[in-house]
């Protein structure tokens, strides 16, 4: 069940409280993981020598040398394609493609062959990669380092997709990817890499540091795929998130003194629906907020599920907060984004009822 | 962690049952990192005006070695030289350095407002002048550009007004693409220039594309189309190959090697085994690489390339040579990742400087009318720039009103759109009840 909260998240050894952020607890969740196991690569556009673009890769090529960890062409089909093959060898590579936005060129590889390797060859062959890429708005990236593309992938039959909300989160899933024998999309919200998001941006960014959700062990430890956490409980109504957005709903929930059940669903495939079940049955509202474009997003697999398992539970139709179905503008970036008052005027409705 | 069959990569060569060597992965290294002294003298340097030039219409089996050579035309001597020499008049020469310098200082003052805070991006094409501005010169006005983000030279040759160009860079209410991409991403259909993608590439095989539909229409006009040397990488560059041979299209595939993909060095792309010219040659198009720090050479390559397409005679793909003596983008820091020096040490030279040089060589320019060029580029460059901020900077309100956010998704708004369009302004008439800061118009 969904026992993993992170407000107090276990101190390091020494007694000492590490605090990082998300990018340092990602690359501590790589270290680690290529430090026990040989058969790690990682790869990607400029994650070598110059540790990539957001820094998540710093330093590991000189640890683990050149073979282990390099700099790949511009082609996101070559690097997925590349990981298939080194898979199918025997190896666990860990791609990077430099934003989710530019993921498309790698699909086919992606959705006709790594998620179905196993499959089509009665589990001959698997396809044991994690594909890391930062996601999501809020950083003035145009409609081309802006996208939440998730749904694309929890649509493929045979693809994970995790997407971490936490530092602490960040490291333990990501050493669950990387160990997990299937195909994994590792999602980074690169809004919150260097600290929780409220929803307001024209307020102060709060680094990590200052949350106990930084508060990171040394070593190896795993958070297992498929379990939501409590962000906070209440018995007001449930709210589904996952990623920047859980930051955001927890803010507005807060400034409202509303109490809400905040379910941060970490993987949204697979799901913990008994999570969910669970947490609705008790509230009977649901509210679910992604910052994703909302026909076809993962929010309607979501409604639907609810209303199949929790009908007569519910005291109100179950409520979508989302992006708009437009490409990411660049100006009108935060009227865009579903913020507060969005958020806000959902809560109101659900709530009335 | 959970079970899985051991990894086949466990065994070692030995236990492979003979003396078989054990394999090595090759992972390419640029030649120089931070803090390196740097000499580039392996990069060879042919003399200017030694390479053939074939007859536009040659066969590319008649021209292998232009894939592998150096088209120069501007000597040590600052002189004009050779075949390639496109022998154009003192002032088309000073139009062309001026176009450049214009360019230049843009590109200085953008990056200064980026810097600033007035808008979030920017990337400058410094030292790569010439295979933007030089190239396109050699076009004519109607032929149809598909670039990549870094030719802003274009739009300047083009008379693409700047004040369109600066409006775009702050989004404000003054962008025509109504702030919805970033920075620099220009569009212009009025100067026959493409709409700016991010996604690298994919506008190299929209430009056959185009030049298939001018020769299934039987018109006169060619495209032309740039992209980096790293991103030649995308599957797209290679679909954009085929389909220009099969179809023998009347198109221009310049590629510019400026030697760096961000923090990726040109071996990334294939630079350690062969030239990025060559490429071409597997697929049985023309193919020249380029001095692009040669603004004649750079000029010379493209009219020869746009008079091969106008004859039906097919595509042809040039290789610019050249280097980007800055950052990637505003976003970057190169002193992380390579050496200071190689800017300074970069044997072809500097193209406005190259081209400044020649028309003083010839007797028709001297460095107090460069000297005034310069500055009065600056200043028309400031007086625009102002002009521009009238209409707002990023984030400052004087955006496009939130309903444009929601038109062109598609030719009509359907109803969830129309849905949306009225809960986005509901929720600023939430947050701004008195309307919106600085002025900034509602709905
Ligand atoms: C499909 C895709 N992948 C990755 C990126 C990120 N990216 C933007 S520019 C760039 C480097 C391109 O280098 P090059 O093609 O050499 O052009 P240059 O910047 O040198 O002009 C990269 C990797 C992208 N924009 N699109
Ligand atoms: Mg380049």
């Amino acid at each position: 069940m969904s026992d993993t909260q992170t407000k107090t998240a276990p101190a390091s050894e020494e007694g000492t409280e590490r605090r990082l952020n998300m990018i340092e607890a990602i690359n501590e969740a790589l270290d680690v993981t290529m430090s026990r196991d040989d058969n790690i690569v990682v790869m990607g556009e400029d994650v070598g020598y110059f540790g990539g673009v957001f820094r998540c890769t710093a330093g590991l090529q000189e640890k683990y040398g050149k073979s282990r960890v390099f700099d790949t062409p511009i082609s996101e089909c070559g690097i997925i394609a590349a990981a298939v093959g080194m898979g199918a060898y025997g190896l666990r590579p860990v791609p990077e493609i430099q934003f989710a936005d530019y993921i498309y060129p790698g699909l086919d590889q992606l959705i006709s062959e790594a998620a179905r390797l196993r499959y089509r060859s009665a589990g001959e062959y698997t396809s044991p990669m994690t594909v890391r890429s930062p996601f999501g708005g809020g950083i003035f990236g145009g409609q081309t380092h802006s996208q939440s593309p998730e749904a694309i992938f929890a649509h493929v039959s045979g693809l994970k997709t995790v997407i971490p909300a936490t530092p602490y989160d960040a490291k333990g899933l990501l050493i669950s990817c990387i160990e997990d024998n299937d195909p994994v999309i590792f999602f980074e919200p690169k809004r919150i890499y260097n600290g929780p998001f409220s929803g307001y941006y024209d307020k102060p960014v709060q680094p990590w540091k200052r949350f106990d959700a930084s508060i990171v062990p040394e070593g190896h430890y795993t958070i297992p795929l498929g379990k939501a956490r409590h962000a906070t409980e209440g018995e007001e109504l449930t709210i589904l998130a996952y990623g920047t957005m859980v930051h955001v709903v927890e803010a507005v929930c807060a400034e409202k003194g509303v109490e809400a059940d905040i379910l941060d669903l970490r993987t949204i495939v697979p799901l913990d629906i008994e999570a969910i079940e669970e947490s609705v049955k008790k509230t009977g509202r649901c509210l679910i907020v992604h910052e994703a474009t909302r026909t076809a997003g993962f929010g309607a697999e979501l409604s639907a599920l609810v209303t199949e398992r929790c009908f007569y539970h519910l005291e109100a139709p179950v409520e979508r907060v989302t992006g708009f179905d437009t490409p990411y503008p660049h100006s009108l970036e935060w009227a865009y984004f579903p913020g507060p008052i969005r958020i806000g005027e959902a809560l109101e409705k659900i709530l009335a009822e | 962690m959970a079970e899985r069959p051991p990894a086949e990569g466990d065994r070692n060569a030995a236990s492979a049952g003979d003396n078989r060597p054990a394999l090595s992965l090759h992972v390419p290294e640029p030649k120089y990192r931070p803090g390196d002294t740097v000499d580039f003298s392996h990069i060879q340097v042919p003399e200017a005006g030694a390479q053939a030039r074939p007859d536009e219409t040659a066969d590319p089996k008649e021209m292998l070695d232009l894939a592998h050579d150096l088209i120069r035309v501007l000597g040590e001597d600052n002189k004009a030289h050779g075949p390639w020499d496109p022998k154009l008049d003192p002032e088309t020469l000073r139009t062309m350095l001026g176009h450049m310098a214009m360019t230049r200082a843009f590109d200085e003052r953008m990056f200064r407002g980026q810097r600033q805070g007035k808008t979030s991006f920017y990337m400058k094409c410094t030292g790569e002048e010439a295979t933007s501005v030089s190239a396109s010169m050699a076009l004519a006005a109607d032929d149809m550009i598909f670039p990549s983000y870094r030719q802003q030279g274009i739009l300047i040759q083009r008379g693409y007004p700047m004040i369109e160009m600066i409006n775009q860079i702050y989004s404000n209410r003054g962008d025509k693409l109504k702030g919805r991409q970033l920075p620099i991403m220009y569009s212009s259909r009025e100067h026959s220039f493409f709409s700016i993608s991010g996604n690298l590439a994919t506008q190299t095989p929209q430009a056959v594309g185009w030049a298939m539909a001018s020769a299934i229409k039987g018109d006169s006009r060619i495209a032309a189309t740039w992209v980096g040397e790293g991103s030649t990488a995308e599957g797209d560059f290679h679909s954009a190959c085929l389909f220009a041979t099969v179809y023998n299209a009347p198109v221009i595939l310049n590629v510019v090697n400026n030697q760096w993909a961000i923090s990726s060095f040109s071996g990334f792309a294939g630079a350690e085994r062969s030239t990025f010219a060559a490429r071409g040659v597997g697929y049985g198009i023309a193919s020249l690489r380029v001095d692009g720090n040669d603004p004649l050479a750079c000029y010379a390559a493209e009219q020869w390339a746009a008079n091969r397409a106008r004859a039906n005679a097919g595509p042809t793909l040039i290789e610019f040579f050249s280097y980007r003596a800055e950052g990637h983008s505003t976003s970057d820091d190169p002193s992380g990742y390579r050496s200071a020096q190689e800017r300074e040490e970069w044997p072809l030279g500097d193209p406005v400087m190259r081209l400044k040089n020649h028309l003083i060589a010839i007797g028709e320019w001297d460095e107090e009318r460069q000297e005034k060029m310069d500055l009065e580029a600056a200043e028309y460059v400031k007086k625009v720039t102002k002009e521009a901020e009238a209409n707002g900077i990023l984030g400052h309100g004087l955006h496009h009103p939130f309903r444009t956010m929601f038109e062109d998704v598609f030719e009509e708004l359907p109803w969830h759109l129309q849905e949306q369009s009225e809960q986005a302004i509901r929720e600023r008439e939430t947050k701004f009840p008195e309307g919106l800061p600085n002025g900034g118009k509602g709905a």
